[in-house]
């Protein structure tokens, strides 16, 4: 959320020029600062360069966090962060399920901020997001937050202001359960993945609203074309390319934002400084991974690891090991692993492939494992665009990708595809557009969405790897509540890419009116997407408890992903009073109108 | 010359056609999926609030829906030798406004000798009328040789099928004059830098203004095609070729007056915006 536009201090400061791989991979020692022109000392004579790397640890019910802009290095341009106590990722919190935590909250920026406690249940005023919570924090202010701690496990914790979020502030949660840990590891580490852009983020809006595809290198050529008619013929080159054509949409418009100005870090750190997470051999290593990125989905894998799930949004679920799981912003996924006396890359190619952030899990300091390449960027399938209504495609290729079939591949065959698409049509449910979808904030609309959450989701499909899905995470302990829903809620999920606009129901934030929610009532929400790209959808407050198609009880879940043409439906229990925020957590969906306030009352 | 004269006429028809396929399209499968009208029975994106209020006490978040964007484009700025002398036309535009209703200036005209030659200076409202389209209303301005002359404009602008950029605009002038103006592009990748742009443009006009040269009906036609190369997407140095035609009475007043009613050039030049 934005409460002023934010000072361009971040482009003060001189450019050089830097060479297209360091940028990418970022500098080896990321956030130190090296030989400083006397040009941009004014700059750093303001504070501290800011440390990165592993976040420290604060421990206990009492904490003074002090927000600041401090200097930082990642490409070799040096520029402002936005930093809670001087750190990228911010301190890790760690608290005592059952106690009261304090949080003194100091700002020293020059514009307000506000710090959310991602996926915590609180009362509403201390929820943090200005303009619903609280007025905000304003520069020089100290608020003070004070809430009881009822849950456990890993969370994280962000602005809520502007785009500070995208500039470094950000961090984990992690609390321990009240009766000792339900899941045993013999070591932790936190791993928090993001994005970092040199540029102001106000400025890489601007150029999205100018030009929409301006960060998407892969986009659809004429010799790509040339090269399918020698493959598929004229006709078959032309039928690939003819629903994306007519429509005017992208098939490769898999993030907004891209490795183009993206530097992607984990633990703060670049992917030539190589964040290194140590162990002694033979240990279980608790691996608790945030999705604290501004803009990306990362797709996340440890070759030569089967990553065993444990936990996700905070809350513990039926272990299912998989080689692979894909992390949208928010969302947080515990895993287990069990390294020999050997070094792993920890890999987490961005969603669109045109970069990745990169650590090593490693049992003495300085080694390092292979980093595989990127994998080629699929494209959207016809049932990101149409839903149920595509004949094959998406749904066929996630078949086969939790049959464990290794060969799967995009060609496979037409019964296949045929198959898988009369399962989706038995399972199709017609959606209900409202009636704001029909005019210029809406570029597309899904009349009958796919419901398939067994879809690992464009880029994963049948890549040989056993993804994990949706449909594989199931909360220990079932639903909160056995009442069946009094009601139904739909809303969509909507945008213009062209105009970079995003909304719900074709109404940004602006124009929209809070969603009523009866105090103590349980109620089905629906959403549908009808946009080409994945939202994570967060609701704060409430647990979302996300649902099969057929109703069965899935999992509880802060921040839910819906996939283009999706449908997804989940169970709300209004169970905390207040007004809260339910959005996008695409920074710049969010910040664009793909907004609502709930109130519960 | 008349090898030219068909290559132009057969591009601006080919280009009309592709200018009449959204209203076609509207019609097909794909159409039913964007834009259109919302049926009777659709749903009330308002219905969930119960009439309830945002939270009272604190002032209600503003979101970049209700920002003021800019931007300022300079698509063609350009040099071609023109029977040894140099012309430098261009194509500049700049808006500012939220995401439906922006504030347009376009301005295209010709430098020759370091005097304004020619030019059409538009302000206009654009409202955002479909996913993919503007409505265009202001005045235009036409200013360089001859009597400068006013005009109101009406027109749409927006993406077709196919990503054609088109725009289609209708004039009324002074003494009862109107004109049209039609002019369509389309961005070919050869890599994700290097672009291929053909580009037509055609102006009509509904009456004689012989002080300015113009015969009534279609008085010119280009066919345009530049290379460009996006060093940044702001910024693309570009080669291309040009072929302008006159026809009917401006192209009889061009000959009486000497000129030459077709003209083929090449062109240098680069597009920025920021």
């Amino acid at each position: 959320m934005r409460d002023s536009v934010r000072d361009n201090s971040l482009l003060l400061l001189p450019r050089r020029h830097v060479g297209r791989r360091r940028f990418l991979e970022g500098l080896a020692a990321g956030g130190v600062l090296l030989g400083a022109s006397p040009l941009i000392r004014p700059v750093y004579a303001q504070g501290a360069p800011t440390s990165t790397g592993s976040p420290p640890e604060l421990r206990g019910t009492e904490f003074d966090l002090t927000l600041a802009d401090t200097p930082v290095d990642f490409t070799g341009r040096p520029r402002l962060a936005t930093t809670i106590n001087g750190s990228i990722p911010g301190p890790t919190l760690r608290w005592r399920e059952g106690d009261t935590v304090t949080l003194r909250i100091t700002n020293r920026l020059a514009e307000p901020t506000s710090l959310h406690w991602h996926g915590i249940l609180v009362p509403y005023e201390m929820d943090g997001v200005p303009g619903i919570s609280f007025p905000g924090i304003a520069p020089g202010e100290t608020f003070t937050y004070r809430f009881p701690v009822r849950q456990s496990g890993t969370y994280w914790y962000h602005s809520h202001s502007g785009f500070q979020e995208q500039t470094g502030m950000y961090g984990a949660i992690v609390i321990d359960p009240a009766g000792g840990p339900s899941i045993r590891a013999d070591r932790d580490h936190v791993v928090l993945l993001a994005d970092w852009t040199d540029e102001d983020p106000m400025r890489v809006l601007e150029k999205l609203r100018i030009e929409s595809h301006y960060y998407n290198f892969n986009r659809m050529t004429a010799p790509a074309f040339w090269r399918d008619a020698r493959e598929l013929g004229l006709r078959g080159a032309r039928e690939k390319r003819a629903m994306w054509n007519e429509t005017r949409m992208s098939p490769t418009d898999l993030a907004d934002v891209s490795g183009q100005t993206y530097t992607y870090l984990m633990n703060g750190t670049t992917p030539a400084g190589n964040w290194t997470g140590l162990f002694t051999p033979g240990e279980s290593v608790r691996l608790r991974f945030v999705g604290a990125a501004a803009q990306t989905f990362f797709d996340l894998r440890i070759p030569g690891l089967p990553l065993t799930v444990v936990h996700v949004d905070g809350q513990d679920v039926e272990p299912v090991t998989v080689d692979e799981l894909r992390i949208g912003p928010a969302e947080t996924y515990d895993v287990i692993v069990q390294p020999e006396d050997r070094p792993y890359t920890i890999f987490a190619q961005s969603m669109d492939r045109s970069g990745y952030a990169r650590g090593t899990l490693a049992p003495r300091p300085g080694l390092t494992a292979e980093v595989p390449a990127v994998d080629e960027p699929q494209w959207l399938s016809a049932a990101d665009m149409m839903g149920a209504m595509a004949a094959g495609g998406a749904a066929a290729d996630a078949d086969a990708t939790t049959a464990g079939d290794s060969a799967a591949n995009v060609a496979a065959g037409h019964s296949a595809a045929e198959h898988a698409a009369m399962a989706a049509d038995a399972a199709a449910v017609h959606a209900r557009h409202a009636s704001t979808e029909y005019g210029p904030s809406v570029d597309m609309r899904v009349d009958m969405p796919r419901t398939n959450l067994d879809d690992p989701g464009v880029g994963l499909r049948g890549n040989g790897r056993r993804v994990l899905t949706y449909a594989d995470i199931r909360t220990i302990g079932g639903p909160l509540d056995a009442r069946v829903p009094g009601r139904e809620i739909e809303l969509h999920l909507t945008g213009n890419m062209q105009r970079y606009s995003w909304s719900f129901d074709g109404l940004e934030f602006g124009h929209s009116t809070p969603v009523h929610m009866r105090h103590g009532e349980r109620l089905r929400v629906v959403l549908v997407n009808d946009t080409m790209m994945t939202h994570p959808m967060h609701l704060h407050g409430l647990w979302s408890e996300l649902e099969a198609p057929d109703g069965e009880f899935l999992a509880r879940r802060h921040t839910i992903a819906v996939q283009p043409a999706q449908r997804v439906s989940f169970l709300v229990n209004a169970d905390a009073p207040g007004g809260w925020a339910w959005h996008c957590h695409i920074l710049f969906h969010m910040d664009s109108g793909m907004f609502r306030e709930v109130v519960v009352s | 010359m008349s090898g030219a004269r068909t290559r132009i006429t057969l591009a601006l028809a080919a280009s009309l056609l592709v200018a009449s396929l959204p209203a076609a399209w509207a019609q097909m499968e794909m159409g039913a999926m964007q834009g259109g009208s919302a049926p009777a029975d659709a749903r009330d994106p308002h219905a969930y609030s119960g009439g309830a209020d945002f939270t009272r006490g604190t002032e209600r978040p503003v979101l970049m829906d209700h920002h003021r964007f800019r931007a300022l484009r300079l698509d063609r700025l350009e040099a071609a030798d023109v029977d040894g002398e140099t012309v430098v036309p261009f194509d500049l535009e700049a808006w500012l406004g939220k995401t439906y209703d922006r504030g347009v200036l376009k301005s295209e005209g010709e430098l020759a000798g370091g005097d304004l030659e020619d030019a059409r200076t538009e302000l206009l409202w654009a409202h955002a009328i479909a996913p993919y389209w503007d409505s265009e209303l202001g005045v235009r301005y036409d200013s360089g040789a001859g009597p400068n002359r006013t005009w109101l404009a009406a027109g749409i602008e927006g993406l077709a099928p196919y990503r054609f950029d088109l725009e289609l605009t209708a004039y009324v002038g002074e003494s009862s004059r109107t004109a049209l103006r039609f002019d369509a592009s389309y961005d070919m990748l050869l890599t994700q830098r290097l672009i291929l742009e053909p580009r037509v443009e055609a102006n009509f006009y509904g009456k004689d203004d012989v002080e300015r040269g113009l015969g009534t009906g279609l008085a010119d036609a280009a066919l345009e095609l530049r290379l460009r190369y996006e060093i940044r997407r702001e910024l693309a140095p570009y080669v291309g070729v040009a072929w302008v035609d006159e026809y009917g009475g401006t192209e009889d007043l061009t000959r009486a007056a000497g000129g030459d009613p077709s003209d083929a050039r090449l062109v240098l030049g680069f597009r920025f915006w920021l």
